[in-house]
């Protein structure tokens, strides 16, 4: 059993305080757009109907928050137990993401208040792919709360409960990892209805498996993402020898990509596109490139024992996958007819306010929950 | 029997793989989709058209819309830009700067929703609350089932559903061929109007006849056109335009129930070129491949509670 601990400490800190007040400002905006519909606050528009809310808090948001699944992924299924420690705290990270990104989405959504329709079996669409996605999600969230309430149980001392929740919990970890590799590819399969409003270079009957890939690939970049910045500002030892064994995955994984992503564009004649210098192509380089830099890097051995490359790796990861998925979501769909999207202000505060409302929550729970595995004596220098 | 952890994961490997075999996407798509039985429709004649707009007003009339007004400082006549949450229906002029002869080529055009054969929208929408009817093959709205999450808008190819942006309890605005006319044995408003017979309201397949004898008029000579309903008698006479040999809609991303004829090339007109399968049977035949009555899922999520609870069970 692994042991954990709560940090303690003061929680309303300068950056918590900073966090709260972008947080508020979001709120307001969120009020704005309560009161007098979307258009008040938002740049989205007929051609652009989606925006930075679905492509950056749904589309992208839900990938970094793939920590949880991708390391339930290698503890359960390649049953690689050594991997523990890191799990609670990214399961945590999961539940915030992926509950935010519901968040999102009632606001995102023009009639939530009928946001219920979901569930109603005479309403469903079998066969729409945002039905299975908002379905798997919905539910999903529940599981995430349901795999970390055994933190909270620990806290309230509810031993009893926390001992029934356990003769259960297989079902929802394994909950855990299906749903997220159902609609992680389902968030692909999406947009293979945009058709030719797509550019050649994203719009690919390989769209479910890149998707599932890069949710994948992002999980494993946040967990080691979250675990060097917590280190460095918690002043914890680096859980060093887990992310190094964990990153010998990475450059399979990247390979694997890169040639589906490349070989997919190649055989349907596209390719040059990508080396026209127009903005598309570009965007389209420099994803594949950051990918490219993070396999080199992690391909040699020795630079998996370093601090600084495998954080530079793992920001090249978070970058390269979350712009394909920004990518496919708004850069590379164009309606045609002359529509333009750029997000306005107030909807980009809605976004940094859901930004902001994580690492507050972050903050409060690893100070106040156990959390963060326990340090021995000898560690805690 | 007890089946041991790496077997099992063999065959999931195994399975995934075969999976991934069967979904070369290229082959992913399922079959295409017929007409419905009572199938009706609007045929729109470019060449017929003289851009008078009685449609628009009509369709205005009929739907119960405001007007609009695109420039603030002279708010004397509807006058939209483009389709849009108090527009179902909207006639577009093509024109070269300079040229006025139509042998150069200015043309109109009508635009509204298709009426699709296989619609992406309602096989977008989450919870059915775009409906094609399975008698007369309508797109129709419900705004009790509409979540607004506007999947349709992104899935239509010809970006006709739209969005009440500025609306606290907004809603999904499109033609839906005035369904409440049709219910009560009328015709859509916009046909009714037409003064030319440019807008022809019709059975599909009688329509599909009809173009195709226009494709085969010779150009200058006079010919009888049908106006408003092509089941009516009531006949003008024109001269025959010089046609594109093109019906666009009849296999337009598996067709729709909305067909136009035109004298200049349909790209001009906004009108893209689109391949015969829909991008929606690519998308279902995928998605349907993965989740065939839910099977691989269920089977996935029984190994996985199986192998979990063999290790938590090892733990203690």
């Amino acid at each position: 059993m692994q042991e954990r601990e709560a940090l303690g400490g003061k929680v309303l800190t300068v950056p918590f305080k900073v966090c709260a007040a972008i947080a508020l400002i979001g709120l307001f905006f969120i009020g704005k757009r309560f009161i007098f519909g979307i258009g008040s606050v938002s740049n989205m528009n007929d051609g652009y109907p989606w925006g930075i809310w679905i492509a950056y808090d749904v589309v992208v948001g839900t990938a970094l928050a793939c920590a949880g699944y991708s390391i339930a992924l290698i503890i359960y299924v390649f049953n690689k137990g050594e991997y523990s420690p890191l799990l609670k705290p990214a399961l945590m990270t999961s539940m915030f993401g992926y509950t935010l990104a519901g968040v999102s989405v009632i606001f995102d959504i023009g009639r939530y208040w009928q946001a219920y329709n979901i569930f109603l079996p005479w309403l469903s669409n079998l066969h729409s792919v945002m039905f299975e996605v908002a379905l798997c999600i919905g539910t999903y969230i529940l599981v995430l709360w349901m795999e970390f309430a055994p933190v909270m149980l620990d806290k309230f001392k509810a031993d009893q409960l926390k001992a029934r929740l356990n003769r259960i919990i297989f079902v929802f970890i394994a909950l855990g990892i299906l749903l997220p590799t159902m609609h992680q590819s389902s968030l692909g399969t999406m947009m293979l209805m945009a058709g030719h409003k797509l550019s050649p270079l994203w719009w690919s009957g390989f769209l479910p498996l890149l998707f599932l890939i890069t949710a994948v690939v992002i999980g494993y970049a946040a967990v080691i993402f979250e675990s060097l910045v917590a280190a460095i500002a918690f002043k914890r030892p680096m859980e060093m020898h887990l992310l190094s064994k964990i990153s010998a995955l990475m450059p399979w994984l990247l390979g694997l990509y890169l040639v589906v992503r490349i070989e997919d564009v190649n055989l349907r004649g596209y390719l040059p596109l990508a080396f026209e210098g127009g903005l598309l192509g570009n965007l389209f380089l420099l994803e594949n490139l950051l990918f490219l830099g993070a396999l080199l890097i992690l391909a040699y051995p020795n630079n998996r024992h370093s601090p600084q490359l495998l954080f530079i790796a793992s920001c090249a990861m978070l970058l390269g996958g979350s712009m394909y998925r920004f990518n496919t979501y708004i850069v590379g769909f164009d309606p045609g007819t002359g529509w333009r999207y750029f997000p306005s202000v107030p909807e980009m505060f809605i976004t940094f306010g859901i930004i902001a409302a994580e690492v507050m929550a972050y903050l409060w729970f690893v100070k106040t929950l156990p959390v963060l595995p326990k340090l021995t004596k000898a560690q805690h220098t | 029997m007890k089946i041991r952890r790496r077997e099992f994961l063999k065959g999931v490997a195994a399975g995934t793989l075969l999976l991934a075999a069967e979904q070369n996407p290229a082959q992913a798509k399922r079959a295409r989709k017929d007409l419905p039985p009572k199938a009706v429709g609007i045929l729109y004649d470019s060449t017929l058209c003289v851009g008078c707009k009685v449609c628009e007003h009509a369709c205005k009339q009929a739907n119960n819309k405001a007007a609009e007004h695109s420039i603030p400082s002279e708010p004397l006549w509807d006058d939209p830009r483009d389709l849009s949450d108090k527009t179902l229906n909207i006639i577009k002029r093509y024109g070269v700067e300079g040229q006025k002869d139509s042998v150069e080529g200015f043309a109109f055009i009508k635009r509204h929703c298709m009426h699709c054969i296989d619609p992406a929208c309602v096989s977008a929408c989450p919870v059915s609350a775009l409906l094609k009817d399975p008698e007369n093959g309508v797109v129709t709205y419900n705004k009790k089932a509409c979540i607004g999450c506007r999947y349709c808008q992104v899935a239509c190819p010809y970006n006709i559903p739209k969005f009440e942006w500025d609306s606290p309890f907004p809603e999904i605005v499109k033609c839906q061929l005035c369904s409440h006319l049709l219910a009560k044995g009328g015709i859509s408003a916009c046909c009714a109007a037409c003064p030319t017979g440019a807008s022809l309201f019709g059975p599909v397949e009688k329509l599909r006849l009809e173009a195709k004898r226009r494709l085969g008029m010779e150009p200058g000579k006079y010919y009888d056109f049908p106006v408003a309903d092509i089941e009516s008698t009531e006949v003008q006479q024109h001269r025959a335009g010089g046609y594109v040999k093109h019906v666009y809609g009849e296999r337009e991303l598996g067709g729709s129930q909305v067909l136009y004829l035109a004298g200049v090339p349909f790209a001009n007109l906004g009108l893209p070129d689109l391949p015969e399968d829909s991008y929606v049977a690519l998308a279902d035949g995928i998605q349907y491949a993965i989740y065939k009555g839910m099977v691989y899922p269920i089977v996935v999520l029984g190994g996985l509670i199986y192998i979990i609870r063999n290790r938590e069970e090892k733990k203690e």
